[in-house]
């Protein structure tokens, strides 16, 4: 056989072995449920990846995008963005992920821009989810990075650009390792006697005093 | 008993505090009635109500409710922790639980958008993605699937987040209620996939939830395939609507956030998706400013949830002491309990049944003569896993953490038999 002639019979064999294998480990069907439709995926796989893949075609400014905002988002997130009540701050907070009290923003904290236009799409404004256009959630996230000093005023935001943004704190994320850093907590033998020193009270709950009245219970319809 | 020489140098001032109280118009706590009663009880010679005159016939209670006498058994929610409660979390009574299942009425609910109502025909799960065909089941076409039962252990990744930067609630249900552990019913997801065909390149599942929040959040295959359920049932019956009906997925040991309800759609990919909340919530902030992602597993955690400031000692004399305790990695091997703040430990009584990535109940009887307790449980699981203390953790993540915290709770029982959250130093 010549040198060709063998590899490529090498390559048939290898090829039925590879199939032989997948056939073998094939999962039987049980035939239940049906092939969904182009138009029933198309309904409902609106989600966008971090590398843009799903993002729809469109574009909203950031003068588009805060009028957008001062109507339908300010009354929770505050007019610059810097949060109303318990509802979250959107703007701010660069610099503060090591202080005290972190503010954990778009600016400060989200890492990657394609998943904020996802959220911002599948569930805003809260109580009337799905309500704005591809254009309009293209405004109204040029406009939280325009809060956020991470575009110019005069910026367009596109399905063409979006992945070109990078957000401030992109590397600021790593995979769970509490299995190497947290290794010591692997002690099949801790102690059981006379361990440590005499425990002092460090803090009380009853000085801090934000318990809901435990008398009071809610009424049960 | 070790504790013995450390409680009797609290006798005294534990003795002061509670004669304090008392003057105050609080009870000290005393000895079971039966032991000092001098004259007959009523409620023996006395005939009751409910022995004269008949009760409510059947049909009364067509779907029954606990008694009228445990209206304070509920799930509660503390309002300052979020902006509404449509997007709030409220809390499971564990210190009123007894056994290991939580009744379905009383297990936590988390919602981001609310309940979605849905009717269960108009209810549909796609499978899209890297598949070999894109798929669309009803609900008859799941429980038309091979099924299966098993109890595991739901617990929210913010349980115990507010105590972070030392004790802030007070009572179990507050600081460890984000908790609930059911007897699931479903089928495996796998078979779904296998339904659909995985290509070569399927490495992540999206889960995506038919509420108005559209809950997503990405799944390692490996995990997929391993032991997540699809479950239309807890407890024995439907899923309640506050807890997905009517399908959900059960991620065994994992953080609760990623057991979407009301599941419409999985999208299976090469790469997880960075979701909201996986990457804007529910990672964990560390001190050096950045966050651990993608902290899927629970690990192993207790709390003694009697005493506890809910449940405070009401004699002196024989107690029992119980709790829960549990772990993402495998079953719960052994809890030790202390009575004096952590320096001395006793192993706990664990109550079959012992399940994997499932709440387990742990006793330990103890006498009491109305010292002051600090006292703690710690737990360690098949992996050898020992629950830190609080301080162990915050030395390696800080304060700013909010999920994962499954530190040592420290309740201290002061000599009336009243219990406080509090930390050590």
């Amino acid at each position: 056989m010549s040198n060709w002639a063998r590899r490529l019979a090498t390559l048939v064999v290898a090829g039925l072995l590879a199939h032989g294998a997948a056939a073998a480990e094939k999962p039987s069907k049980m035939g239940l449920g049906r092939e969904a439709l182009p138009a029933e995926v198309a309904a409902w796989d609106t989600d966008v990846k971090p590398d843009g893949q799903g993002l729809p075609p469109g574009r909203g400014t950031v003068k588009q995008g805060e009028e957008i905002y001062l109507a339908r988002c300010a009354s929770c997130h505050g007019e610059f963005a810097q949060g109303a009540g318990r509802w979250p701050a959107l703007a701010g907070g660069q610099g503060s992920l090591k202080a005290d009290r972190p503010n954990k923003t778009v600016g400060s904290f989200w890492p990657q821009l394609a998943p904020l236009f996802d959220y911002t799409r599948r569930t805003m404004p809260w109580g009337n989810a799905r309500s704005l256009s591809a254009d309009e959630t293209y405004a109204v996230v040029a406009f939280l990075l325009n809060l956020n000093d991470i575009v110019k005023d005069d910026f367009e935001l596109s399905d063409k650009n979006l992945t070109s943004i990078r957000m401030p704190n992109a590397d600021g994320f790593f995979a769970d390792d509490r299995e190497t850093a947290e290794k010591k907590f692997w002690n099949r033998n801790p102690c059981m006697k006379n361990c440590g020193g005499v425990p002092k009270i460090t803090s009380r709950a009853g000085e801090a005093n934000i318990t809901p009245d435990a008398k009071s219970v809610p009424k049960v319809d | 008993m070790p504790e013995k020489s450390y409680s009797d140098r609290f006798t005294r001032r534990g003795l002061l505090s509670a004669a304090g109280l008392a003057g105050a118009g609080i009870a000290l706590p005393r000895r079971g009635v039966a032991a000092e009663s001098t004259k007959p009880d009523p409620a023996i010679t006395e005939v009751q109500d409910w022995q004269r005159q008949l009760g409510e016939g059947v049909d009364k209670r067509a779907y029954g409710s606990p008694s009228k006498f445990e209206q304070h058994v509920v799930r509660r929610n503390v309002p300052w922790l979020t902006a509404a409660p449509e997007s709030a979390a409220n809390f499971t009574p564990l210190h009123a639980l007894e056994g290991i299942i939580t009744p379905s009425g009383l297990c936590f609910e988390r919602h981001h958008s609310g309940i979605a109502e849905i009717d269960p025909q108009k209810h549909r799960l796609m499978i899209n993605g890297l598949v070999d065909k894109s798929l669309v089941f009803t609900m008859d076409d799941i429980r038309r699937m091979p099924r299966s039962s098993r109890i595991c252990f739901l617990e929210c990744a913010a349980n115990t987040g507010m105590e972070w930067r030392g004790a802030q609630l007070n009572g179990c249900q507050f600081t460890h209620g984000m908790i609930h552990n059911v007897m699931y019913t479903g089928v495996p997801l796998k078979a779904l996939l296998d339904e659909a065909g995985l290509r070569p390149n399927a490495k992540w599942l999206m889960l995506e939830g038919g509420d108005a929040a559209g809950m997503n959040r990405s799944l390692p295959i490996e995990k997929a395939l391993t032991d997540v359920m699809l479950a239309f049932a807890m407890n024995g019956e439907a899923l309640r609507p506050e807890q997905g009906y009517p399908l959900r997925a059960v991620i065994p040991g994992w953080e609760g956030n990623l057991w979407v309800k009301w599941l419409r759609r999985i999208e299976v990919g090469d790469k997880p998706w960075a979701a909201r909340e996986e990457s804007a919530r529910y990672t964990d902030l560390l001190a050096d400013g950045r966050a651990r992602q993608y902290t899927f597993i629970m690990d192993a955690k207790s709390v003694v949830t009697n005493p506890s400031p809910q449940a405070p000692l009401r004699y002196r004399g024989r107690n029992v002491l119980s709790g829960f305790a549990w772990s993402g990695r495998g079953t719960v091997r052994r809890v030790d309990v202390s009575l004096d703040g952590g320096r001395n430990w006793k192993s706990a009584q664990l109550e079959a049944p012992v399940l994997d990535k499932s709440m387990t109940r742990f006793y330990l009887d103890f006498e009491w003569n109305g010292e002051e307790l600090l006292v703690q449980s710690r737990a360690m699981d098949s992996s050898g896993y020992v629950q830190p203390t609080k301080n162990e953790l915050r030395k390696i993540r800080g304060v700013n953490s909010v999920y994962h915290n499954n530190g040592i709770q420290t309740w201290l029982v002061r000599g009336n038999g009243e219990a406080e959250n509090v930390e050590l130093g």
